[in-house]
């Protein structure tokens, strides 16, 4: 005879099985679709390049080595693919930037979204939504348009006699930030104010009421208890930012390649898939292990304040 | 008859009697974007009463891997001259043989036999060019007929030229510039490239395509660029000129192909014999703002065209330019370790 703890054991075990077996739908699509082309793209990391593009049947480990070592086509050593590097850098930097300023300007956003009243949150929620009613392309072309040397800013300086002469904004560093920063704003802020709004605030109250400072309220109090939004906006900016390619070729001019650049170039003029291949894989492998690391280590933090 | 087997039945009749009427007439056209006129292509859709369906491709690299890949649906595409021995080699366009076709007595003496496709046994003149460099001589007075204005910028232009990134044509244009051959392995004369680029590079502003807005907004002074951008821009600002770099300059043509998966082999026929009448391709060209290769056209075209020295090209430059060849996969190689390096 099974005692009720028995009983209770066996409803969960098949509770766990009516799931697994009605999410296996999902779970094979998601499997197939997103591992299926990543198969191909590793595959074609190892075989030899077409002449003319495309590849060829045999295998190979060339672009895996050019990945990390250029034979240099002058005096024919080889060292250490330091372009790639630099280029890796570069679009490192560019997100890691991107993902701090939007968290500059998100958190206070979401922030101010979390202490409306009930009634209008909604309406300024659906406001931050508005830029991603269009086209990414469209609204960096916008950004171009208020930056630009007879941009509305230039002309507005110029009118007011503030300068006499433009500033040169657009193709800078300056200007790719304000594109990153205004396309990937609303990435940061949803999941900021997700996890606002559950943020109780008779807690900050309290604080207030045994004598922390603003400063300390933010730091102890509302910080920690954001902290999953923090981690889930960085990851939402980050990703897409490290493998940004529009914005920067519209804003930043194209002069310096930016990593997704370098393997466009191997798939098209450069003629290398393999190469083109093994960039892919490799950015993926850093981006993924530096994720790992990051959100466990955070929410290792996480289990210690709960 | 149940109800399912009678929907079934209806679904096939329909398909039957769409692919009856498409087998009377379609074609489907694979080409650059922005690139032929809607006006010629009504044209052709009334006088052989069929249904024309264009797709863009962006760059001659997507064109290839698209059509190499197969399955697409394309009957006629527009290599660039570069690339159509690739086609060839690769057995991705058919022997349509335009050279015996009807309307071939109209292309230009200096089209009918070019080395890319001796004897035009696949392909039918479309539109050619040059690749010079474009300044707004508000900004600047002097000679505008060099290389110079890329690769050793002016004073007055420095941090205002922006380059065209087509790494053929910059790697192309580099190397006239140091006095090489089109398509060199030669590493002293790459070396030379190289630091010609790199040296030049911090005077530019930016690498892109955009350059007909960018020059009419005065975002750039110059770029290096296509000739019929080059018009469009004049158009807009007479003070923008064209110049034919003396150091040397390519001439490149697109070029009609029949693809060898080509569904509607006849009527990709019919068009390539359409484009070779001179009344046609002045309608195309008058569109796209390039000349076409076909004689006798200039008499349809519009008067801002014939007499455009972008178009036209003046007597005395004549003899510096020279047509893009295609170059060895191994040159390729060493072309585009430059260009990274150029970009990192």
């Amino acid at each position: 005879m099974a005692t009720a703890a028995e009983i209770e054991k066996q409803t969960e075990a098949r509770e766990i099985r009516n799931r697994w077996f009605l999410s296996a739908p999902a779970l094979i699509i998601i499997l197939l679709a997103a591992s299926g082309p990543l198969l191909i793209v590793l595959l074609y990391s190892f075989l030899t390049p077409g002449p003319y593009g495309d590849v060829q049947w045999t295998f190979s480990t060339e672009g895996w080595v050019s990945v990390f070592l250029e034979r240099d086509i002058f005096d024919d050593t080889l060292s250490f693919a330091s372009a790639h590097l630099t280029i890796f850098w570069r679009s490192l930097k560019l997100a890691l930037m991107a993902t701090a300023a939007t968290l500059i300007f998100g958190f206070p956003t979401a922030y101010f979204i979390a202490t409306r009243p009930e009634r209008t949150r909604d309406i300024w929620l659906f406001l931050i939504t508005i830029p991603f009613w269009t086209n990414l392309l469209i609204r960096t072309f916008a950004v171009l348009q208020v930056i630009r040397n007879e941009g509305i800013i230039n002309t507005a300086l110029i009118n007011l006699g503030i300068t006499d002469q433009p500033i040169q904004m657009l193709y800078t560093d300056f200007a790719i930030m304000v594109g990153m920063v205004y396309v990937y704003l609303p990435l940061m802020v949803l999941p900021l104010y997700a996890s606002m709004e559950k943020l109780d605030f008779r807690l900050v109250e309290a604080g207030y009421d045994l004598y922390a400072t603003r400063w300390q309220v933010l730091k102890r109090i509302i910080f920690p208890m954001v902290r999953p939004g923090v981690i889930a906006g960085s990851i939402l900016v980050f990703i897409p930012a490290i493998g940004a390619y529009v914005t920067p070729s519209v804003l930043g001019g194209g002069k310096n390649m930016m990593f997704a650049n370098l393997i466009e170039l191997q798939f098209g003029q450069g003629r290398n898939w393999p190469l083109g291949a093994a960039l892919s894989i490799t950015v993926m492998a850093i981006v993924m292990v530096a994720l790992l690391v990051y959100v466990r280590n955070t929410s290792g933090s996480e289990a210690r304040h709960g | 008859m149940n109800l399912k087997s009678m929907s079934m039945a209806a679904g096939l009749a329909l398909l039957a009697s769409t692919s009856l009427a498409s087998a009377a007439g379609e074609l489907n056209i694979y080409n650059w974007g922005n690139y032929i006129s809607p006006d010629m292509i009504k044209k052709f859709e009334k006088q052989f009463d069929v249904k024309v369906t264009v797709t863009d491709y962006d760059s001659n690299d997507t064109a290839l891997a698209k059509v190499r890949q197969g399955g697409h649906g394309f009957d006629v595409a527009m290599p660039s001259q570069t690339y159509v021995p690739i086609w060839v080699q690769e057995g991705l366009v058919l022997e349509t043989n335009p050279g015996g076709m009807e309307n071939f007595k109209n292309v230009a003496p200096e089209w009918a036999n070019p080395a890319f496709d001796p004897g035009r046994k696949y392909t039918v003149p479309w539109a050619w060019g040059t690749v010079g460099v474009v300044v707004n001589t508000d900004d600047y007075k002097g000679d505008i007929n060099t290389w110079k204005i890329v690769f050793d910028t002016p004073d007055e232009l420095k941090g205002k030229v922006n380059v065209v990134p087509e790494m053929n044509d910059v790697i192309h244009a580099a190397i006239k510039y140091v006095g090489g051959e089109q398509c060199t392995g030669d590493k002293d004369v790459l070396k030379k490239v190289r630091d010609v680029l790199v040296a030049a590079k911090p005077n530019w502003i930016a690498m892109e395509y955009n350059t007909i807005e960018k020059m009419g907004a005065g975002d750039f002074k110059a770029t290096s660029d296509w000739n019929g951008s080059a018009l469009r821009q004049r158009l807009k600002n007479p003070a923008i000129h064209y110049g034919y770099p003396v150091e040397g300059f390519q001439y490149w043509s697109d070029n009609v192909v029949v693809l060898k998966e080509a569904k509607n082999v006849d009527n990709a026929k019919l068009f390539q014999n359409f484009m070779m009448d001179p009344e046609n391709a002045a309608m195309n060209s008058a569109f796209h703002r390039y000349a076409n290769g076909i004689a006798g056209s200039e008499k349809f075209m519009p008067v801002d065209m014939t007499s455009a020295p972008e178009v036209v090209v003046p007597e005395e430059f004549k003899k510096n330019g020279e047509i893009l060849q295609t170059c060895a996969p191994e040159v390729t190689a060493l072309y585009t370790k430059i260009w990274t390096e150029l970009q990192k």
